[in-house]
């Protein structure tokens, strides 16, 4: 039986995800962007200095990456050093992004697939509180809050309506959480909807504006930093956000870590679905020098799963990333007649076929790391830092491991993380990593200023002739990187490789299956019209591509479009 | 009311429009995407045409979906300016408000409406949504890759940032156009 996942999306384009489902398990999948990007387009013969105001339109969830890796990029291709003041305050708005984005994640675009709502009604607020409160002392665990909140919950049911609850897959079969679990997920989740604002807030006051920053420039940032004045970067404002990291901080390791590995640990059986390639790739991020060769938290690529074998990627000028990427058209809805081609070299020219199994069905490309396919994502980057030795990943996967299996009652395997749960899991540590980066962050730029450095900007000098550059980011999503050509100072080529490229495109090359599309063999389904398990697995990637894949179907209210043939 | 800012006292409470920035007008769309950006491109238009008083804020909410909630808290009322496919010519304007919404932003066209009804719904959520919202949406031509928005659409501004002013005043806004202050 073939199932079709089409589901409604924003901004980026629909992501379509087919599978063949027999006996109870996907045999087959097909994952499908279905719009066309065309930045690339719109950017040749621009100005550099602009490329980054037009790449974080882009994207309506990933903004500021798309800004901060189009800077990095143009830079690179100058060889453009970067004031420290600028790297640290680039590194405070990526980190809080960060930490932004995996909360909303987890909490509104993702617990739901886990945590059924209408259930959470049935719970008894004081067992639930206690239960809370064993996992973490977070002072919002307490019977008044779980109550407050249970009522609350039943005002919108007896409304006859769940609100943003409504499209939801309750009372299915998969759903196995005890009522009191669900109440602590609902308490959590509206929690969550508060303290995603405060890591928006940091964005904000650094960024100048949100929701798009304007604060970035090609050799720094427009933040002037003078200490004595109030228009600019005052000790006022940079204490207001040293405010938020510690609530922030609060939040990601007393609730968030907790949940994730208190849910994850009641679907065990999760930890065996899921996991597809296994080559692994990220890059180092937060960068500590001007030049880019010192990064507080490292990056690398993992092969078929061997952390011992990993080969470590150590700069922004590093050849072995550089000359790595490739991206395949042979399946997508661009012509290729010439293999698949280095970002530099490729192209973007439409060849629309229509949906064939066998041809082309997809508008992303497929990228290839050494022709072979990679995943990315915090799983990646989580797996290299742990396999590189750093210590606060180190610190906080075993604390998320060690809850996992005190709640399940049984000692959780490292190698658990190559799965569906896996991927929550290391976001979360991730996040609880990335806001302590940001408060060491934060430390590094107020030393820096109290030495008296203000600087925060190199003017570019484009030469004649031509130059090219790459620049990446560790997003959210995984690696994002940028690469373009610049000709006499203007744009001559432009390619954006982005991180659901990686994990969302069609087959290759060499007909080998894409992250997505690897990661659901084998993943049960239960009921083929609600197809919540292969929703469970494609959220844990954080699809960008679908990032609205939890909103409401127009009509029917269901999350997906689902056809069943 | 979520805002923080001080009104100076003089028992000024009940005033609709205190404090300043009670009323966000809101353009959303992609100005990647041509017409698909005309909301953002119409309250750029506004700005121009009219003097914006301190009870108004203007936001350009480009792409953003969860980015906007922080900035919609909070607020009395909410006018959303973008792109809607309600038939017509392009350039037609259509008003929604109240219980029009809802089922309207069902019949998905724009891919944004989705994302705010989200945001509006988390508002809700939280207790801090806005007491009115209105969507001023204005049916586009072409959506295609470009920075310009279609000449129909082009030709529409003015009338459209008209419209803006005239939902203002109905919430007793009083507005100046630039330049006869």
């Amino acid at each position: 039986m073939r199932i079709t996942v089409d589901p409604i999306t924003r901004i980026e384009g629909h992501l379509r995800v087919d599978c063949e489902v027999d006996g109870g398990k996907v045999v087959d999948s097909w994952s499908s962007g279905q719009m066309w990007r065309g930045i690339e387009v719109i950017l040749q013969g621009r100005d550099p200095r602009d490329a980054w105001v037009f790449t974080q339109r882009i994207c309506g969830v990933c903004t500021t990456v798309h800004a901060i890796v189009s800077v990095r990029a143009v830079e690179n291709a100058l060889g453009l050093e970067v004031p420290l003041n600028a790297q640290y305050i680039r590194n405070m708005i990526i980190a809080a992004h960060g930490v932004h984005d995996h909360i909303v994640h987890f909490y509104q675009l993702s617990a739901l697939d886990w945590v059924d709502i209408v259930s959470a009604l049935q719970a008894d607020p004081k067992a639930a509180s206690n239960l809370a409160q064993s996992l973490s002392n977070w002072p919002m665990n307490s019977v008044q809050e779980f109550t407050r909140v249970q009522e609350k919950l039943k005002g919108f049911v007896a409304s006859g309506q769940l609100g943003v609850f409504g499209s939801g897959y309750w009372g299915h079969p998969a759903m196995k959480l005890p009522p009191e679990v669900n109440l602590l997920g609902v308490v959590h989740y509206l929690q969550a909807l508060d303290y995603q604002r405060r890591a928006n807030q940091i964005v904000g006051i650094l960024g100048s504006k949100t929701p798009h920053i304007q604060n970035l420039a090609v050799g720094g940032v427009s933040n002037p930093i003078n200490p004595e004045s109030q228009s600019t970067l005052t000790l006022e404002r940079l204490y207001k956000i040293k405010a938020l990291i510690d609530q922030l901080g609060d939040f990601v390791n007393q609730v968030y870590a907790v949940d994730v590995a208190a849910v994850g640990a009641l679907y065990a059986e999760w930890t065996k679905y899921g996991s597809g390639v296994l080559n692994y790739l990220s890059v180092p991020d937060m960068p500590l020098d001007t030049k880019g060769t010192q990064f507080a938290l490292p990056g690398g690529y993992i092969k078929n799963g061997d952390l011992a074998g990993m080969k470590a990627i150590t700069s922004y000028q590093d050849q072995y990333f550089e000359k790595g990427v490739k991206e395949s058209s042979k399946h997508s809805w661009y012509q290729s007649t010439s293999g698949a081609l280095h970002p530099y070299k490729g192209e973007t020219k439409p060849e629309y076929t229509g949906f064939q199994d066998t041809g082309k069905y997809s508008w992303v490309k497929a990228p290839t790391f050494y022709d072979d396919r990679a995943q990315v994502g915090p799983l990646a980057n989580v797996l290299a830092m742990y396999a590189l030795g750093h210590e606060p990943t180190k610190r906080h996967l075993t604390r998320v491991i060690e809850i996992a299996s005190k709640v399940a009652g049984a000692p959780i395997p490292l190698a658990a993380l190559h799965s569906t749960i896996g991927r929550h899991a290391a976001r979360a540590v991730r996040c609880a990593v990335l806001v302590e980066t940001l408060d060491q962050q934060w430390n590094l730029l107020m030393q820096n200023i109290a030495k008296g450095d203000f600087d925060t900007y190199n003017r570019p000098r484009f030469p004649r002739g031509e130059i090219q550059g790459f620049g990446y980011h560790e997003a959210p999503r995984g690696v994002l990187s940028h690469w373009t050509v610049i000709r006499d100072g203007k744009i001559a080529n432009y390619q954006a490789v982005v991180p659901s490229t990686w994990n969302a495109g069609p087959r290759d090359e060499k007909d080998a299956l894409g992250p997505y599309e690897a990661s659901l063999l084998g993943n049960p389904v239960a009921d083929p019209q609600k197809p919540l398990e292969v929703l469970r697995t494609i959220h844990s990637f954080d699809p960008c591509l679908a990032c609205a894949i939890h909103m409401h179907d127009p009509v029917n209210r269901e999350i997906v479009r689902v056809k069943a043939v | 009311m979520g805002a923080d800012i001080g009104g100076g006292g003089g028992g000024s409470g009940q005033d609709p429009l205190s404090p300043p920035g009670s009323v966000l007008v809101l353009g959303v769309g992609n100005i990647l995407l041509a017409d698909e950006g005309v909301g953002v491109r119409a309250v750029d238009a506004f700005r121009c045409r009219y003097v914006v008083p301190a009870a108004v804020e203007i936001l350009d909410g480009g792409t953003a979906g969860m980015g906007l909630i922080d900035l919609i808290a909070g607020r009395k009322h909410l006018i959303i300016v973008d792109a809607v496919n309600a038939g017509g010519a392009p350039g037609s304007i259509v008003r929604l408000a109240g219980a029009d919404i809802v089922p309207f932003l069902r019949q998905r066209l724009s891919p944004h409406q989705l994302g705010l009804l989200d945001v509006l719904a988390y508002l809700q959520l939280m207790e801090t949504a806005p007491e009115s919202v209105t969507i001023i949406g204005i049916t586009p031509d072409d959506m295609s890759l470009s920075l310009d928005l279609s000449p129909p659409l082009q030709a529409a501004l003015a009338g459209i940032a008209d419209r803006i002013a005239d939902e203002l005043t109905g919430l007793g806004v009083p507005l100046v156009r630039a330049g006869e202050a």
